[in-house]
């Protein structure tokens, strides 16, 4: 069985802010890590392989130096990956970025399963996935909790659809976003650390797809513009309670019955 | 749409390193020839506005949109085994209120099995017109008959711009749907206006941080969004109900699909902290395990619910559903108090629409300050021990 798994490299810390002054967006580092919700997409597939056999690469989308998540998720245990790089992916929105993908993975395999994680914590966006399952013209299920057995052409599993728990069987190839829950993703291995070569990570650009028009990548192929950022509206009516430690009890107790909540 | 292109023969160390440091993505690099800016690229634009000239934004003309082509507003139907989700009708209020502006009218889009009168209840929240794709196929969400049906509703009448609820089903349909119309999709909006030639104002927190994005889609029609429950108040029904609903069909083979539904379970009623008047919210300013007991005494005293902030639900101190915030659950409670919080633009997103306000927190600096109706700058340790005595006091005073 094959199985991709797809990976963010996502800000180590979302401590951004605007200078309210300038407009300028105030760095706090540059330290980035692998989006914490891919950690569960690629234990599940890990375990898949375990019982079932097959391989297990990653795929991210990025920087040049988005290599460090593959090589992450190698230590992990798959066997290698692939970076989707280049300038002409620059400034892409959900739209572009699910296509880039979606070219990069026609470009780099043939997957019975394509595993995401939720959501990332940069964008929180949560609908990637689904745009590369249409992309590809095949299933997708999220928020899956679990993972019951993988039977001839069939997987089958248990997915949260708001009120409801569903357990269905999906045909393969189809795209899984597992949720946050799902499993205890095992830690990076020392020793498969050492034994990471270069040639484990494939570069991808614009030059290697299928689909050669500039138009459908980066900001020209995206539909959402941001027009401008600012600051988050503050809150003006607003009284404090000062004094000791005492005094601002005293005032939260009056503020509680108040509110005739007790 | 455009490029940025860099004036190469004006660059120098100097000018480059300042450049460097202008990109908050870290996207350009200087190899001491050329510089260069890599795909992490965000297209932000700072680096043109601040470079005086070396970087400049190319603007391309690109085939434009027919706007007039598109019109209505459109809301889709969440439901949950024919029981209109309340999200739906919060949209519509908001759809009806984007329509003013454009004299549009306002779509509500219906797909399910035997929907039978649930569907009228819609006519009491002012639409034009309610579409209904009535069909076993859809007893269950499958995608790929969903996304069909909603493909067709969109080719036969064409809306300007669709709003869908951020429920698990929503965040799946939308993005399906807005790639196969290769449309604009921004989730999780906060904010949403019209402008008189119909684009549509997308505001939603972004790049994960204390920064509201406002988006776009100029060129592109329909224009998707998704909005969580309890962004918007939902509007009180009207006693007439008004609006014709209209029966669809869509072709038996595009009702096929690859999953098989074998049995659904409807979740145990868990504490949903998204109903609550009052909620006592713990971040990780108020991690230990005493501040911990004592926020649930103080919730148990007020009547209210427990809930935390993000690092509590990664740190395993706290289930998921707990979590307020954008990617946990929004709230709308009567009462928050929020300690040790300091008020991250994904929790704030996801509880500033709170009646009422108090935040404690020792550093007078922090953001939960500028949303806060009340401010104590204290220890949590201090005041919450106090505080329960007192209304434990008071309690057996009655």
């Amino acid at each position: 069985m094959n199985i991709l798994v797809c990976v963010k490299q996502v800000p180590g810390s979302t401590n951004v802010e605007v200078d309210p002054v300038t407009g300028v967006l105030k760095r706090d580092g540059i330290e980035s890590k692998m989006n914490p919700y891919d950690l569960y997409a690629i234990e599940t597939a890990l375990s898949l392989v375990q019982t079932y056999g097959g391989k297990v690469d990653a795929l991210t989308m990025g920087p040049p130096q988005a290599k460090s998540v593959i090589i992450e998720a190698i230590c992990m245990g798959a066997d290698g990956g692939a970076v989707l790089t280049d300038r002409k992916f620059a400034g892409a929105d959900v739209l572009a970025t699910a296509y880039t993908i979606s070219q990069g993975i026609k470009r780099t395999g043939n997957y019975d399963i394509i595993f995401c994680g939720k959501q990332t914590t940069d964008g929180d966006t949560a609908q990637v996935g689904a745009e590369v399952a249409e992309f590809l013209g095949i299933p997708n299920v999220s928020n899956v909790l679990a993972i019951e057995k993988i039977e001839g052409e069939q997987i089958y599993l248990t997915a949260s659809l708001d009120e409801k728990n569903v357990t269905m069987s999906v045909k393969m190839p189809c795209l899984i976003s597992v949720d946050g829950d799902i499993n205890s993703p095992r830690l990076p291995s020392y020793k498969r650390k050492q034994s990471v070569t270069d040639d484990m990570v494939k570069m991808v650009t614009f030059a290697n797809f299928e689909d050669q028009n500039p138009e459908h990548y980066g900001l020209n192929g995206s539909a959402t513009q941001v027009e401008k950022i600012f600051p988050p509206e503050k809150n003006t009516e607003k009284r404090v309670f000062s004094g000791t430690t005492q005094e601002q009890t005293e005032a939260l107790f009056s503020l509680i019955c108040d509110c005739k909540m007790i | 749409m455009g490029k940025l292109t860099i004036n190469q023969n004006r660059i120098t160390k100097g000018t480059a390193d300042k450049l460097i440091e202008i990109c908050p993505f870290g996207a350009i690099s200087y190899n001491g020839e050329q510089l260069e800016i890599s795909s992490a690229c965000k297209m932000c634009k700072l680096c043109v506005k601040k470079s005086d000239g070396i970087i400049e934004f190319e603007e391309e003309i690109k085939e434009i949109v027919d706007k007039s082509l598109w019109t209505g507003i459109c809301v889709y139907v969440d439901h949950s085994g024919n029981k209109i989700h309340r999200v739906t009708y919060e949209l519509l209020g908001k759809a009806k209120e984007l329509a003013k502006v454009t004299g549009h009218p306002v779509y509500a889009l219906m797909i399910g099995n035997s929907l039978g009168e649930e569907t009228k209840k819609l006519l009491h929240y002012g639409v034009d017109k309610v579409f209904v794709y009535d069909n076993k196929a859809f007893e269950d969400f499958k995608i790929e008959p969903y996304t069909a049906a909603f493909c067709d509703f969109i080719e036969k009448m064409k809306p300007s711009s669709i709003l869908v609820g951020a429920t698990n089903l929503g965040r799946q349909l939308a993005p399906r749907v807005a790639a196969r119309c290769r449309a604009g999709l921004t989730a999780d909006c906060t904010v949403l206006e019209m402008k008189d030639n119909t684009d549509l104002v997308q505001i939603r927190p972004a790049f994960g941080g204390n920064i509201m994005a406002q988006i776009i889609s100029p060129n592109t029609r329909p224009q998707f969004c998704t909005v969580r429950y309890k962004v918007f108040p939902e509007p009180k029904p009207s006693d007439v109900a008004s609006g014709e609903i209209i029966s669809m069909e869509l072709a038996s083979e595009k009702l096929y699909s690859d999953i098989t539904v074998l049995s659904s379970q409807i979740k145990p009623k868990d504490i949903d902290i998204s109903e609550a008047e009052v909620i006592v919210a713990i971040g990780r300013g108020a991690m230990s395990e005493v501040l911990l007991n004592q926020a649930k005494e103080l919730a148990n005293l007020l009547g209210g619910v427990v809930a935390c902030t993000r690092p509590l639900v990664e740190g395993n101190q706290f289930d998921a559903k707990h979590q307020i915030g954008l990617s946990g659950r929004t709230v709308n409670a009567k009462f928050i108090i929020c300690l040790g919080i300091s008020g991250s633009v994904q929790f704030v997103a996801g509880m500033k629409s709170s009646e009422c306000i108090v935040a404690i927190n020792s550093d007078k600096s922090a953001p939960i300050f500028d949303v806060a109706h009340y401010e104590i700058v204290a220890d949590v340790n201090e005041i919450l021990p106090q505080l329960i005595e007192k209304i434990k006091e008071a309690r057996e005073n009655v």
